[in-house]
C-alpha cells in the first residue's frame, strides 16, 4: 500500500463511521452553510489521509477532523471574499460545545440521535428530511439514498439540492429541538434509522454485503428512542422489526459468502432471545392499539420468524399483513411483497397476476426484485424459458455480488431443468 | 430575515373579515416583528391586469379560481424560520385559514 498504512486506513473509516456526521454538524453550526460543511469535511479526511501516515494517527481523530474542516472553511470563505464581518464569526466560533454538553432542552440522551432530530426539520417534505439525514449524518452517497428510496441519482440529487436551497433561503435553522417538538419529527427519524438498518443489513452495493456496524448502531439508536418515547409504538415496532430481521442475521449466507434464502435457512441458528424480545415488544406495541407501518412489518416478520419450519410459515396471514401494509403505507415495494405471499398462500399464478400488473404499471422498472420474483413465480409455474429471462434482467439489475451469485445459481438450475 | 406572510381561506374565513388580530398585531409590533400588512377585501371585486404585446387585458377577479384565496397578508421580520413559524402560528387567522410563510427575495 503506497505510503497509506493498513492502520491509518483502519482509523480513517472508523472515524469516518464515527465521526463524520459530527464533523459535518459542527461545520453546519458554525458556517450555517451545508454544502460548504460537507465540502470541507470531506476535505478534512482527504487531509488526513495525506497527514496521519506522516504524523500519526491523532489521539482524538474527531477533534482533529472538526479543527481541519473548520480551517478549510476559514480559508475558503477568505477566498470567496465573503464580507469580513462573517469572516470574523466564523473564525471566531472555535469548537461549539457537543451537543453532548446538556446546552438544549430535548432530553435525547445521546449525540448522534440528537443531530438525526436536529436534520430533520418539519419544513422541509418528509423525504427530504430522511435524504438529507443520511447523506449529512450518515455519510451515504446520493447513490446510495436513492436506491434505498427507489428513485433515480439525478433525482435525488435535484431533491437535496432544492432541500438545502431552502434552508439556505428560507433561514431553516440547524438547531436541536426541544422535547416537545420531538414528535413532529419522529416519523423521519424512525425512517432514517429503518434505512440505516436495512443499509448495513443487505448494503445497496459493492462487495459487503453485511456492512454490520450501520445495522448494530440502528439498533442501538432504536433501543434509546423506544425507551425515551414509550408511549410511541412505532418506535417500539421500529425496534422489535430490526430485532426480528437481525436475529437471521447469521444464517443468510452461508460459509461460501452466497446468499440463503429464507426457506433454506437453519432455524435452529437463528437467534431465539433476539426472537423472543423482538416479538415481546411487538405485543406491547400493538396492545396500545395505534397500528402502523413499523409494527405491521414487524408483524409479518414475526410470522416468518416464529414459523417452526418453512412449510408451517402462516402465508395467508402474511399476505393479509401486507395487504394492511400497502393501505397504511402504499408502495409499489409492498405490493410486490403482498405478490410474493399471495404466490405462497394461493399459488404461483395468483401472485405472478400481481406481479405483471405492477410490470404493466411502470412503477417498479429497474428494480431487481421485481425481475427476480417474476422469475422465481414463473419458475414455480414451469414457464422455464421466460424464467430464465426474467432471472436474467434481474442478474443485470442486481447490485450486490452476492444477489448476483444468488441469480446466476437460480438462473443455472432453471436453464438446466429445462 | 424578511418573511412575507400570505394569509389564505375559503370563502367561510370571510366571516371574520372583523375579528382583527386579538392583539397579535400589538404584541409583534412591540417584539419588532411586524413590518407592515392588511386586510384585503374580497376577490370578487378584483381586477387582474396582464400586458401582451402593447395590450393591457384586464378580467375580473382574483388570477386563480381557486378555492382558497389570499385574504391578508403581513410583512415580518425574524431571525429564522422557526421564530417565523412561531409567529405565524400565533397569528388568529392560523386557527380558521392558512398561512403561507414565504422568504423575500434578498439580494
Amino acid at each position: 500500500m503506497d505510503g497509506v498504512t493498513a492502520e491509518v486506513e483502519t482509523a480513517l473509516a472508523q472515524a469516518f463511521r464515527e465521526e463524520w456526521g459530527q464533523v459535518v454538524a459542527t461545520l453546519i453550526r458554525i458556517t450555517g452553510d451545508w454544502d460548504l460543511a460537507e465540502e470541507c469535511a470531506q476535505d478534512a479526511f482527504a487531509l488526513a489521509l495525506r497527514h496521519w501516515p506522516r504524523d500519526g494517527i491523532p489521539r482524538r481523530p474527531g477533534a482533529w477532523l472538526t479543527t481541519a474542516a473548520h480551517r478549510r472553511a476559514i480559508d475558503r470563505l477568505r477566498r470567496e471574499a465573503v464580507g469580513q464581518a462573517k469572516l470574523r464569526e466564523v473564525a471566531a466560533m472555535v469548537q461549539p460545545p457537543r451537543p453532548g454538553g446538556g446546552g438544549d432542552d430535548s432530553g435525547v440522551p445521546d449525540d448522534r440521535l440528537r443531530l438525526m432530530f436536529t436534520c430533520c426539520h418539519p419544513a422541509l417534505a418528509l423525504e427530504a428530511q430522511v435524504a438529507l439525514t443520511l447523506r449529512t449524518l450518515a455519510g451515504l452517497t446520493t447513490a446510495e439514498i436513492a436506491r434505498a428510496l427507489l428513485v433515480g441519482e439525478q433525482t435525488m440529487s435535484k431533491r437535496l439540492t432544492r432541500a438545502k436551497q431552502k434552508i439556505r433561503y428560507a433561514r431553516i435553522p440547524y438547531r436541536v429541538p426541544p422535547a416537545h417538538l420531538l414528535p413532529e419529527r419522529t416519523p423521519a427519524v424512525l425512517s432514517v434509522l429503518y434505512l440505516l438498518f436495512n443499509e448495513g443489513y443487505s448494503a445497496t452495493a459493492g462487495a459487503d454485503l453485511l456492512r454490520r456496524e450501520l445495522s448494530s448502531e440502528a439498533i442501538r439508536l432504536a433501543r434509546i428512542l423506544a425507551w425515551l418515547m414509550p408511549d410511541e409504538p412505532e418506535a417500539v415496532g421500529l425496534l422489535s422489526l430490526m430485532l426480528l430481521h437481525d436475529a437471521r442475521r447469521e444464517t443468510r449466507m452461508n460459509e461460501a459468502g452466497d446468499l440463503v434464502t429464507l426457506e433454506e435457512q437453519d432455524r435452529a441458528r437463528w437467534d431465539g432471545a433476539g426472537i423472543a424480545e423482538g416479538t415481546a415488544l411487538l405485543d406491547g406495541a400493538l396492545r396500545r392499539g395505534r397500528p402502523g407501518q413499523f409494527q405491521v412489518q414487524a408483524a409479518i416478520a414475526a410470522c416468518h420468524a416464529t414459523a417452526t419450519d418453512a412449510a408451517d410459515t402462516d402465508w395467508a396471514q402474511i399476505a393479509a399483513l401486507y395487504g394492511r401494509l400497502a393501505s397504511l403505507a402504499p408502495s409499489p415495494v409492498v405490493e410486490l411483497n403482498r405478490a410474493v405471499a399471495v404466490g405462497m398462500a394461493d399459488g404461483p399464478a395468483a401472485g405472478l397476476e400481481i406481479v405483471d400488473a405492477l410490470a404493466a404499471s411502470g412503477a417498479l422498472t429497474g428494480y431487481h426484485l421485481l425481475a427476480a420474483s417474476r422469475a422465481d413465480l414463473l419458475r414455480r409455474l414451469g414457464r422455464r424459458a421466460e424464467a430464465a429471462d426474467a432471472y436474467r434482467e434481474a442478474l443485470r439489475l442486481a447490485a450486490t455480488d452476492t444477489e448476483r451469485r444468488y441469480l446466476s445459481r437460480r438462473l443455472a438450475e432453471t436453464a438446466a431443468n429445462s | 430575515m424578511k418573511y412575507m406572510l400570505l394569509i389564505c381561506g375559503d370563502e367561510s374565513a370571510a366571516a371574520h373579515a372583523d375579528d382583527g388580530c386579538g392583539g397579535w398585531t400589538e404584541e409583534m409590533q412591540e417584539r419588532g416583528i411586524l413590518r407592515g400588512g392588511a386586510g384585503l377585501r374580497p376577490p370578487t371585486e378584483a381586477t387582474t391586469v396582464r400586458v401582451r404585446g402593447d395590450q393591457v387585458l384586464l378580467s375580473d377577479g382574483p388570477f386563480a379560481e381557486t378555492k382558497e384565496q389570499v385574504g391578508g397578508f403581513c410583512l415580518i421580520e425574524c431571525a429564522d424560520l422557526d421564530e417565523a413559524i412561531e409567529v405565524t402560528a400565533k397569528h388568529p387567522a392560523a386557527g380558521y385559514g392558512t398561512i403561507e410563510i414565504r422568504p423575500l427575495w434578498t439580494a
